[in-house]
């Protein structure tokens, strides 16, 4: 029949259309379906709770560095002597990978207070030169021994493959003696 | 030339009634049975595919042996596996092995790809066979590393915490891929947990892509020292009893070397680091991976400046990463018509550096980034990517080969003639 020739065509398209939803719509189930097997590899709600962590630092000397635990990763809380913050503060800004002076590293009033986390911005490592006896590198900050990056006195980027300046982690004085992590 | 092999032919009655409803026996002789017919002029460098599955064999066994005892938790792990040291039967002599063995299986792999390499076996028809080969080198490395987070040790702690640093340089994203990884904001209880689900399963993907590798090669034949393709009957053998027989002598002498380590140095390729248990807040002064990744850790190292307006940490991840990968490509970097090393003394003198240079770098990997062995590290990172991307590509512009033989035949009587 000519008719049912003609409509051949059209009938096809009809077919396409339907195969194109059936096999759209499975796709898009399919994503859905994958969405809880890629979140649950997220931290889970007791690790993902940003606690805070109190350190009262009265005890901290002039020149002394603590290491303590926010978030099951290592801070460094460095009390910084008067010639480490000159030495800081003399850099040029042109010198730095990743500008950034003292002042803004450290809170208004407490620039002898240098909060940072105790990891390498390369790939994680705790760098030396918080515990005493520790070598800190040629800029007399920390240096990373696992593939060379030197930071300095203000937790700066110097040298080696480390792309930023040592994070400052959120945090505030509470009190004079006591700071608040988190 | 297509030679087709003796088709396989049930003997018996019980044979017969098999091969009509689960032709298993067709398979295996198809696949490693007479019909595989091999080129007859095979030297002893290709015995090491078959040594890298029994490699692999070794890890499988060992390895569900050790999960019978192994308990994945940031707390008991590094204790369960002085454990299986100590209290479980025979356990020493199975970790051992374990250990022994992912040594040799890396072994036995980078004397399998310099094989293929010297001489022109990636080239056509055979680049889906190598390709698939740089994929089972990758997923290797990837289970190496997910089995050594597990003994949750110092080395293995700061191996987790650097390796999964690698991914924070994806932009925007990267810190969050790496939280993802790890279930946490650094190696922690979910860590140790996944990471052996993972190295658990792994083998087994390893296992059928090895499948597929096998498969490639039986469609297009194996390659031979001379690089001239088979074209004669006689030039050929069945891999039974052959080359099945030849790879026993192999394996007598690789089990010898196993039992050799396990025996007498089980340790003499790990770091006294990993008798620690993890700290996360102490690194060790000198972390460094495993022998068969310090290759690879120097080119990552070799990258201390930026440049180009890409930061250092960049480059470094995406040059140990093009390190690997380019590996993969080397079917259309090399295209010279000359197949085999033998009649190419230019590439050979070339590729003998580029040997020496792998062993530079292994060597400069080990130390620490320190100088002069991240500066030696630079150049021979330099050499490495040099040999992949410039030598190879333009030594057929200019390089005179000697005269390839027309057949294996007329190659080999040349040989055992002068
Ligand atoms: C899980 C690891 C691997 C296993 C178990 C394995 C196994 C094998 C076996 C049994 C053969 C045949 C015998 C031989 O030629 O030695 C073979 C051939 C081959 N493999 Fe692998 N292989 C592995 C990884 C690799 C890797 C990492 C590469 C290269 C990057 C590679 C490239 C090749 C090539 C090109 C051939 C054909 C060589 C020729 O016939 O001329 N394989 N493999
Ligand atoms: S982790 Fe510090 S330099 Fe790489």
């Amino acid at each position: 029949m000519p008719s049912s020739e003609k409509s051949l065509p059209k009938d096809m398209d009809r077919r396409d259309f339907l195969n194109v939803a059936a096999v759209g719509l499975t796709g898009i189930g399919v994503c859905g379906a994958a969405v809880p097997f890629i979140a649950q590899m997220n931290p889970s709600k007791d690790v993902a709770e940003q606690e805070k962590t109190e350190v009262d630092i009265s005890s901290v000397q002039p020149g002394q560095t603590v290491k303590v635990v926010w978030r099951g990763q290592p801070v460094f809380i460095r009390n910084l002597t008067e010639q480490e913050i000159t030495e800081a503060n003399a850099v040029a800004m042109s010198d730095l990978r990743d500008p950034e002076t003292l002042e803004q590293r450290t809170k208004a009033g407490k620039n002898n207070w240098l909060v940072t986390m105790a990891l390498c911005t390369h790939l994680g490592c705790i760098p030396q030169g918080g515990n005493a006896g520790e070598p800190k590198g040629e800029y007399g900050g920390y240096i990373c021994s696992c593939h060379g990056s030197a930071f300095d006195t203000a937790g700066r980027i110097r040298r080696g493959p480390a792309p930023t300046n040592l994070t400052v982690p959120p945090y505030r004085f509470i009190s004079p003696s006591v700071i608040s992590i988190g | 030339m297509n030679l087709s092999p003796p088709p396989y032919r049930p003997k018996n009655s019980f044979t017969r009634w098999l091969d009509d409803r689960l032709p298993v026996i067709r398979l295996l002789h198809d696949v490693i049975g007479g019909g595989y017919l091999v080129p007859r002029n095979l030297n002893w460098l290709w015995n090491f595919g078959v040594l890298a599955g029994i490699a692999l064999t070794i890890q499988i066994v060992t390895g569900l042996a050790l999960a019978m005892h192994y308990v994945a938790s940031s707390s008991e792990a590094f204790n369960s596996i002085e454990g299986i040291m100590r209290y479980v039967g025979f356990g020493w002599l199975i970790r051992y092995g374990h250990m022994a063995g992912a040594s040799l299986f890396f072994a036995a792999l980078y004397i399998h790809m310099f094989r293929g390499v010297y001489y022109g076996s990636y080239k056509a028809p055979r680049e889906m066979i190598w390709l698939i080969g740089v994929l089972l080198f990758m997923l290797a490395m990837a289970t190496a590393f997910l089995g050594y987070t597990l003994v949750w040790g110092q080395m293995s702690y700061w191996a987790a915490q650097v390796i999964t640093g690698l991914f924070s340089v994806v932009p925007f994203v990267g810190e969050k891929i790496r939280i993802w990884i790890l279930g946490g904001f650094s190696p922690n209880a979910a860590t140790v947990n996944r990471f052996f689900v993972l190295h658990f399963t792994l083998p087994f993907v390893i296992l059928a892509v090895v499948g597929l590798h096998v498969w490639a090669l039986h469609r297009k034949g194996s390659g031979n020292p001379t690089g001239i393709e088979v074209q004669k009957p006689e030039e050929v053998v069945p891999m039974h009893p052959y080359y099945v027989v030849k790879d026993a002598v192999a394996v007598c002498v690789f089990l010898l070397i196993f039992c050799s380590l396990v025996f007498f140095y089980p340790n003499a390729f790990s770091d006294p680091d990993n008798y620690i248990p993890a700290n996360p807040f102490s690194t060790p002064a000198h972390i460094k991976p495993e022998w068969y990744f310090w290759p690879f850790y120097a080119v990552l190292r070799s990258f201390t400046v930026n440049f180009m307006g890409i930061p250092a940490k960049v480059w470094g991840v995406l040059g140990m990463g093009l390190s690997v990968i380019v590996w993969g490509l080397l079917p259309w970097l090399d295209n010279s018509p000359v197949r085999s090393g033998r009649y190419r003394p230019l590439f050979r003198c070339f590729f003998l550096f580029f040997l020496a240079d792998m062993l530079l770098l292994g060597f400069c990997g080990k130390q620490p980034a320190e100088e002069p062995w991240i500066r030696l590290g630079q150049w021979a990172s330099l050499y490495y990517f040099a040999f992949f991307l410039v030598i190879l590509p333009i030594l057929p512009l200019f390089e005179k080969t000697k005269a390839v033989p027309f057949s294996i035949d007329e190659a080999e009587n040349k040989r055992t003639d002068a």
